[in-house]
């Protein structure tokens, strides 16, 4: 166990680094960021001057390794266009981001779960069919549109929940959290249901393809035969054999829910750190690209080390060992 | 041996027909198929894969499920109708008087559930009683079909244990409540056959000794000689004969059990050609008009084709199925 998470650490060094040196490589290639940091009349000297500060006259390797041999010195380099630690700043919006998720990830598993039980299990009922047929919408609705569409009826006609913002915050352990608070809750829930639209979606198919698979299963039948009750079949004997699927899809679908609610962020302006990213991208601040692009790697990896683990708890035939990559 | 006659049969299947209604037509998997079981009676139900006697043993259970359905005739345990009850009613017999084996050992357990969770639900499924109770019960009969410390057993799972292993275990869960009657749907064939002989002689002796009566579905009439009181021969849905093992296994009346016996390589025909029944089993959803059988029977006549035959009494108490049946003038005599 202890070999086996060693493994994984050793393993995602070797995917930040090769992450690193692509996004810093990536983001010179698209452009002179000293464009964005002088104003529109600043004359050639200006120019060079902060190209010098800066340290861009230099080629891209030694940039490069300087920025490297600044990271080992426990310095991420500063935001270009906040004068501040770029690492700071992704961790102070990655709560909002947390939050938002893990919202989306329970509502995901907790409506997703129930109606792909309930397609899976009575494939022929109507009902299952209306499921099926609204989680194809969940997969091919847009998730801007559908996040306008939220904020057009919610918040503008029916005026029930508020439209954007992250509400009153309480901070709990020195972090900021709206999830202790009625507004709080109102604020988080349309920018949730907007980002676990799709997830919902997911979970519902995984959990009706799982249950058929499950409930036509030589154990099932034998289960029956021992005069089991149909609640404890499915909620244990099927539930436990689909769970294993969905636990891992989840545990990557929650990495992508983390770094990829840019667009659930922007629309409802929740101050996450997809908000901060879209604007990192468009000012070229480099340092802040790498540092969002490191932390969300640390957390892919993270959430795939909790995933395995999970997994070898659900399963009891897979047993982690050093030698299993 | 079982006596016919005085005692009361465990189960007594009456004209029972299981249909399956697909896309493709009405399949006929069982079509009115009769027969007798008696307390402590091991009887075999012998066929050729698709011939319904699965069908058979599910049907029993009432574990068939859409677009399978029991059309007609009567199931009764110990008296009692099975056929109509709904799925509550019919959970209670379903592991307590009535239990039943599958044929592949390694997919009948649940593979991410410990073999006590699998034990323990099923003592409680029929009896309120303590956890401790119910493991103690587990314990008991794992012991009673030969596994070794049964109570470290119990916290393993299924994957930790041989298919043997986990047969027994799958036996063990089906004695929990005494059942009156187990079916066993090919218990042994996907052991290997020193554990097969094992196995037999386990459930044997099991059986034997609570006074169980034993439904064993095969395709293998060896089993069948060593291990079945009486037999019966399934073909396309019907059973084609039926009657005590030894009259069945040494003087076949009905043709298709005597290409079946042909078929068995024996120990004297060394090098010779293996007989065999022509053809292949009919398609169960286009069964022709007259004896399933008749297309591959050296036997067969215009009337074969025509109507299919009833059921008709030998004079030594065999039922069968056949408009041309063999040694029917020996058996008279």
């Amino acid at each position: 166990m202890l070999a086996f998470i060693i493994r994984r650490l050793a393993q995602a060094l070797v995917v930040i680094v090769a992450m690193v040196v692509l996004v810093f490589f990536g983001t010179h290639v698209i452009g002179d960021p000293v464009w964005m940091m002088v104003p529109g009349d600043a004359t050639q000297e200006q120019i060079e001057q902060v190209r010098r500060e800066f340290g861009f006259d230099q080629p891209a390797y030694i940039q490069f390794f300087r920025f490297l041999g600044d990271v080992m010195q426990g310095e991420f380099g500063r935001s270009y266009v906040h004068g501040e630690s770029a690492i700071t700043l992704i961790l102070e919006r990655m709560p909002a981001t947390m939050e938002l998720a893990f919202a989306a990830l329970v509502l995901a598993v907790v409506i997703g779960i129930p109606l792909g039980l309930f397609a899976g299990l009575k494939p022929d009922h109507p009902l299952s069919r209306g499921i099926m047929a609204a989680s194809i919408l969940g997969f091919s609705l847009p998730t801007f549109w559908v996040g306008l569409m939220l904020i057009m009826l919610f918040s503008v006609m029916l005026g029930w929940l508020p439209a954007t913002g992250q509400g009153t915050t309480v901070e709990i352990f020195g972090i900021r959290t709206s999830l202790f608070t009625l507004d709080g809750w109102k604020h988080l829930f349309l920018p949730a249901v907007n980002l676990a639209l799709l997830k919902v979606s997911l979970v519902i198919r995984l959990t009706r393809s799982g249950a058929r698979e499950a409930s036509l299963q030589d154990y099932v039948k034998f289960a029956r035969a021992k005069g089991l009750s149909p609640a404890r079949i499915v909620g244990v004997h099927i539930l436990k054999n689909i769970l294993i699927p969905i636990v891992t899809v989840l545990g990557l679908e929650f990495g992508s829910l983390v770094a990829f609610s840019v667009v659930t962020e922007t629309i409802f302006a929740w101050p996450g750190m997809g908000k901060l990213l879209l604007e990192a991208i468009q000012r070229l601040d480099r340092p802040l690209i790498v540092a969002y692009v490191m932390v969300v790697v640390l957390l892919f990896v993270t959430i795939n080390l909790i995933v395995d683990i999970l997994y070898s708890a659900l399963d009891p035939r897979v047993r982690l060992t050093g030698s299993q990559a | 041996m079982a006596t016919s006659g005085s005692t009361r049969p465990v189960l007594a299947v009456e004209n029972l027909s299981t249909h399956f209604f697909t896309r493709d037509g009405v399949v006929k998997a069982v079509d009115g198929i009769s027969f007798e079981v008696m307390p402590g009676e091991v009887l075999g139900l012998v066929g050729e894969s698709g011939s319904g006697k699965s069908i058979t043993g599910f049907s029993i259970m009432g574990l068939i499920d859409p677009p399978g359905r029991i059309v007609s005739g009567s199931i009764r345990l110990n008296g009692e109708e099975l056929v109509g009850l709904d799925d509550r009613a019919m959970r209670r017999f379903r592991g307590r008087s009535l239990a039943m084996v599958f044929q592949d050992p390694m997919m009948t357990l649940n593979p991410v559930l410990r073999i006590d969770t699998q034990m323990m639900e099923a003592v409680q499924a029929h009896e309120a009683v303590s956890d401790k109770a119910a493991r103690a019960r587990s314990a008991e009969v794992l012991a009673m079909v030969g596994i070794p410390s049964p109570e470290e057993r119990l916290s393993a799972y299924p994957h930790q244990f041989s298919g043997g292993m986990r047969q027994r275990v799958a036996i063990a869960i089906a004695l929990i409540h005494r059942p009156a009657l187990i079916i066993a749907d090919e218990p042994t064939t996907a052991l290997d056959v020193t554990i097969q002989s094992q196995i037999l002689a386990e459930m044997q002796r099991l059986c034997a000794e609570s006074g169980t009566a034993l439904v064993w579905i095969t395709h293998d009439l060896a089993v069948v000689a060593g291990l079945a009181d009486r037999v019966a021969v399934m073909y396309a849905g019907r059973i084609a004969e039926q009657g005590k093992v030894d009259d069945v296994l040494d003087r076949p009346i009905h043709p298709y059990t005597h290409g079946l016996i042909g078929s068995v390589p024996g120990a004297r025909m060394h090098g010779a050609r293996l007989a065999q029944i022509p053809g292949s089993t009919p398609s169960l959803g286009r069964l022709p008009p007259g004896c399933a059988f008749a297309p591959r029977c050296p036997r067969a006549d215009a009337a074969c084709a025509e109507h299919a035959p009833s059921i008709a009494a030998a004079p030594d108490g065999r039922a069968y199925r056949c408009h041309r049946p063999m040694l029917i003038e020996e058996v008279a005599r």
